[in-house]
């Protein structure tokens, strides 16, 4: 499979987060206005590529090395707590008017199930480390773009007349479906 | 007694799913069909209660500044035997599962149950809260996952309901048909709520 089509695969095709439903807290929870949800997007591309490649090479260096697959979960999610922790600490004493734009986002990434799956899934496909790197970019600027675009909806559902028992949740999660359906087309693209 | 009304609010009154929208992930994904939704409620019951027995028996040992990482791995502990005891002793149900077993960890239910309830409880009333709690979150997955394999499969657990005539809507099953689903499933429950307070 060539570097291009896992990238449009991860991105389109099986977008991480309207057909493989990770990151959906995120996805529902921070997509009221456009300008959030792609800050929320820039900070989750930027923690899941480092965090890919890091666990890449831990599962290599570490877990196959040492016949301790097992502890894989565990291991994952530490390493994606720390760095988040670390990443925030870096950007606050580097660039802080990055860390203002991306600052609350950042602790709520620890619990952003597409980090944690995308690293499991990069292992399960047997990629390599330049794979890895690829899907994970993919995956990550597919998030973004559901999350914006979702966000651009639900900035004109605010002003929409919609029946009381649907409001808020329900009529964001139909929403989505809708979305869904439109990424399933992408679904006949042959790569 | 007071554990009566624990147990009814994480089962009815706060349910997990259709009241506080937690664990949207494995909700949305596993619920393909009924028995799918049962497994993943039950393997989520089961480190729900695993977790809150460990952080309320530790809460005065884990200090107050890593408490979030100190329960990450607790929960972490208990996905992986749950992991591994399903691999052994359920597989079909832990290939249909896949990923979505290691993505317990970062269920939010869990991680919200140990912060709201468990570490300021004592162990037994959270024990029972995660018993509420997980039941309440297997009965909203596998009503999500019935209503979802009754129209997309026109079966449910399996069993065939409908004749050969009936052409059941695939697109139920896939991913489009989960958020629409629920989002209809909570519209429902919000006509429901609202004819009883009223």
């Amino acid at each position: 499979m060539g570097l291009f089509s896992i990238f449009i695969g991860a991105a389109l095709v099986n977008n991480y987060v309207l057909s493989r439903f990770l990151g959906i807290c995120p996805f529902l929870g921070v997509s009221t206005k456009v300008a959030t949800s792609l800050g929320m997007g820039i900070a989750v591309t930027f923690v899941m590529t480092l965090a890919s490649i890091i666990t890449h090479l831990v599962q290599v260096a570490v877990l196959e090395n040492f016949g301790i697959e097992y502890l894989q979960t565990i291991a994952f999610i530490l390493i994606i707590a720390a760095l988040v922790q670390f990443v925030e600490m870096f950007l606050k004493k580097s660039s802080p008017s990055l860390y203002e734009a991306l600052g609350v986002y950042l602790p709520l990434i620890t619990t952003n199930c597409a980090v944690l799956g995308l690293a499991i899934i990069n292992v399960t496909e047997g990629f390599g480390i330049i794979e890895t790197i690829v899907n994970s970019l993919g995956a990550a600027i597919g998030f973004t773009i559901a999350i914006v675009l979702f966000a651009g909806i639900r900035e004109r559902l605010e002003t929409a007349d919609v029946p009381e028992p649907l409001k808020g949740f329900p009529i964001a999660l139909i929403t989505a479906g809708l979305m869904s359906i439109a990424f399933l087309g992408f679904a006949g693209l042959a790569l | 007694m007071n554990y009566v009304k624990i147990f009814r609010n994480g089962l009815i009154d706060e349910n997990p799913t259709f009241v506080q929208l937690l664990g949207m992930c494995p909700t949305l994904a596993v619920t393909t069909s009924a028995i799918n939704g049962i497994g993943m409620g039950v393997a989520t019951t089961v480190v729900l209660i695993g977790s809150n027995l460990a952080i309320s028996s530790l809460r005065k040992v884990i200090p107050d500044k890593i408490r979030i990482p100190a329960f990450v791995v607790i929960i972490a502990t208990f996905v992986t035997i749950i992991d591994m005891f399903m691999n052994a002793y359920a597989y079909d149900l832990y290939k249909a599962l896949g990923l979505f077993i290691p993505l317990i960890v970062v269920n939010c239910l869990i991680l919200g149950r140990a912060e709201a309830y468990a570490s300021k409880n004592a162990v037994l009333p959270s024990m029972v809260d995660g018993v509420g709690m997980g039941l309440g979150f297997t009965l909203a997955l596998t009503l999500l996952g019935s209503v979802r394999e009754i129209l997309g499969a026109g079966s449910i657990f399996g069993f065939h309901l409908f004749g050969e005539a009936f052409k059941p809507a695939l697109v139920m099953i896939l991913p489009p048909g989960a958020f629409i689903i629920l989002g209809l499933l909570i519209a429902g429950i919000n006509v429901i709520s609202r004819k009883k307070t009223v």
